[in-house]
């Protein structure tokens, strides 16, 4: 149908939205940057057992200014907050964050006055991966994932409407404290939704 | 030996045992949260009280020689002014020998001198400050925080030796010993930064740890450990120094 039909042999049409995503995502840099034990687990994925050279990444980038993607690897203290922003801003658009393991991701066991609860109090965080710390296979598969989120990522004005569209949701969203509980609590923790489980 | 030990008068010392507390409970819950089997717990804190004579080991050369080094001192400054012992008894407020470690309770306007005999005299030679290190005992009015010096002596084999000075925390100002170790230098930072304790003399005394413009000194007893409740499917948990009641 269309266009296509006329078309001699060897030519594939699609969007350019398609084609620079697809650029994109096989040649990102990671910025040479980690911050405690996760750091640990994303240079064993630099090494032939889990190799990220399989996707193009096995070149750390050793200046900001040459990386589209900062894996925050490990808690970020309060006098780490404006480095870690200024690797940040020091990196070239287009560029991507994965907050690893749960301390960059809310603080995770740190849940106190020296540590940042969550690196996307700082920097806008792409991809979220759990784990304390996550083994390498995870941080692999966090990779994929934001491989399949540049590549349908939007240009131009369908952006900025993703962008809008990212918010209301969030906006939407339903707090998880209020969210049903999934499981009975232990008696003294029980409590009704929204409230303090201690209380 | 006999002769330097009656340099050093002997005032009644008190050796029983200091209780600056008392424990209840593993981890001081009082509202039933408490799931370690210790609630019940009820136990005194203490900490040991004065040395006798003889102290034991190299303590009571160390001792000595301090005393006389310290009364040369005196009367290098004040011609004739100070009698035998006197300058030690006004430096050293108590000598505490625990689990074969001897420390020395310095009253802090005398620190520099000690710091200095203990380094320069040849029977003393503790030429290293390993460590200056800070503690708060909010309980303890006049003296809350204590700093605590580890000294060692390379020349005379790997002799250890503790120094504890004290100040109160409305006045919390302390000499400096980097004029004596240059090394202490950051380690009076960190103290400055975590407990507040100023040392007087030291060439820039900065935040070391925590941003430049951090408020207060987190180490301290009454400084709240902050945090933000945590969400759970079906509530939250406030933030763990809310959790439960410490004391």
């Amino acid at each position: 149908m269309g266009l296509e039909e006329k078309l001699p042999a060897g030519f594939a049409l699609t969007t350019l939205e398609a084609v620079v995503g697809y650029m994109r995502k096989a040649s990102i840099w990671p910025a040479t940057f980690g911050l405690a034990c996760c750091a640990i687990e994303m240079m064993a994925v630099g090494t032939p057992d889990y190799d990220i050279a399989r996707f193009g990444m096995e070149r750390f980038s050793a200046t900001p200014r040459q990386a589209d993607l900062m894996i925050v690897a490990g808690r970020v203290s309060q006098k780490m907050a404006p480095i870690v922003r200024q690797v940040y801003d020091q990196m070239a658009n287009p560029k991507w964050v994965i907050a690893m393991g749960v301390c960059a991701s809310s603080g995770g066991m740190f849940n106190n006055y020296a540590v940042v609860q969550g690196v996307d109090h700082i920097v806008p965080v792409d991809i979220y991966l759990p784990g304390c710390p996550p083994r390498p296979e995870m941080l692999l598969n966090a990779i994929i994932t934001l491989h399949d989120k540049i590549q349908h990522a939007k240009l131009g004005v369908n952006r900025i409407e993703a962008a809008r569209a990212a918010e209301a949701a969030a906006l939407a969203a339903t707090p998880t404290s209020l969210m049903a509980p999934t499981h009975e609590h232990h008696a003294p923790l029980s409590a009704t939704p929204g409230r303090s489980l201690l209380a | 030996m006999s002769e330097d030990q009656e340099l050093v008068r002997q005032g009644d010392v008190d050796t029983a045992p200091v209780q600056i507390g008392e424990r209840r409970g593993m981890f001081g819950a009082t509202k039933g949260a408490d799931t370690t089997g210790y609630g019940g717990l009820q136990a005194p804190i203490l900490f040991p009280g004065a040395a006798e004579r003889p102290y034991g080991s190299y303590f009571d050369a160390i001792v000595d020689t301090l005393a006389a080094a310290l009364d040369r001192a005196d009367n290098g400054t004040a011609k004739g002014s100070g009698s035998s012992g006197a300058a030690y008894a006004a430096a050293v407020e108590r000598v505490v020998v625990d689990r074969g470690e001897l420390t020395l309770f310095v009253r802090r306007e005398h620190l520099p001198a000690v710091a200095r005999a203990l380094r320069d005299d040849p029977a003393l030679r503790f030429e290293m400050c390993l460590s200056v290190s800070g503690v708060h005992y909010p309980q303890e009015a006049g003296r809350e925080l204590h700093a605590v010096y580890h000294l060692t002596s390379l020349t005379h084999g790997g002799r250890r030796l503790r120094l504890e000075v004290t100040a109160p925390e409305g006045d919390a100002h302390i000499p400096s010993v980097v004029a004596t170790w240059p090394g202490a230098d950051w380690h009076e930072r960190e103290t400055w930064d975590m407990f507040g304790i100023i040392f007087d003399g030291h060439p820039s005394l900065t935040r070391i740890l925590m941003p430049d413009d951090w408020p207060g000194h987190p180490q301290r007893k009454d400084y709240p450990l902050g945090g933000i409740p945590v969400e759970y499917k079906g509530g939250t948990v406030p933030p763990p120094d809310q959790r439960r009641a410490y004391n």
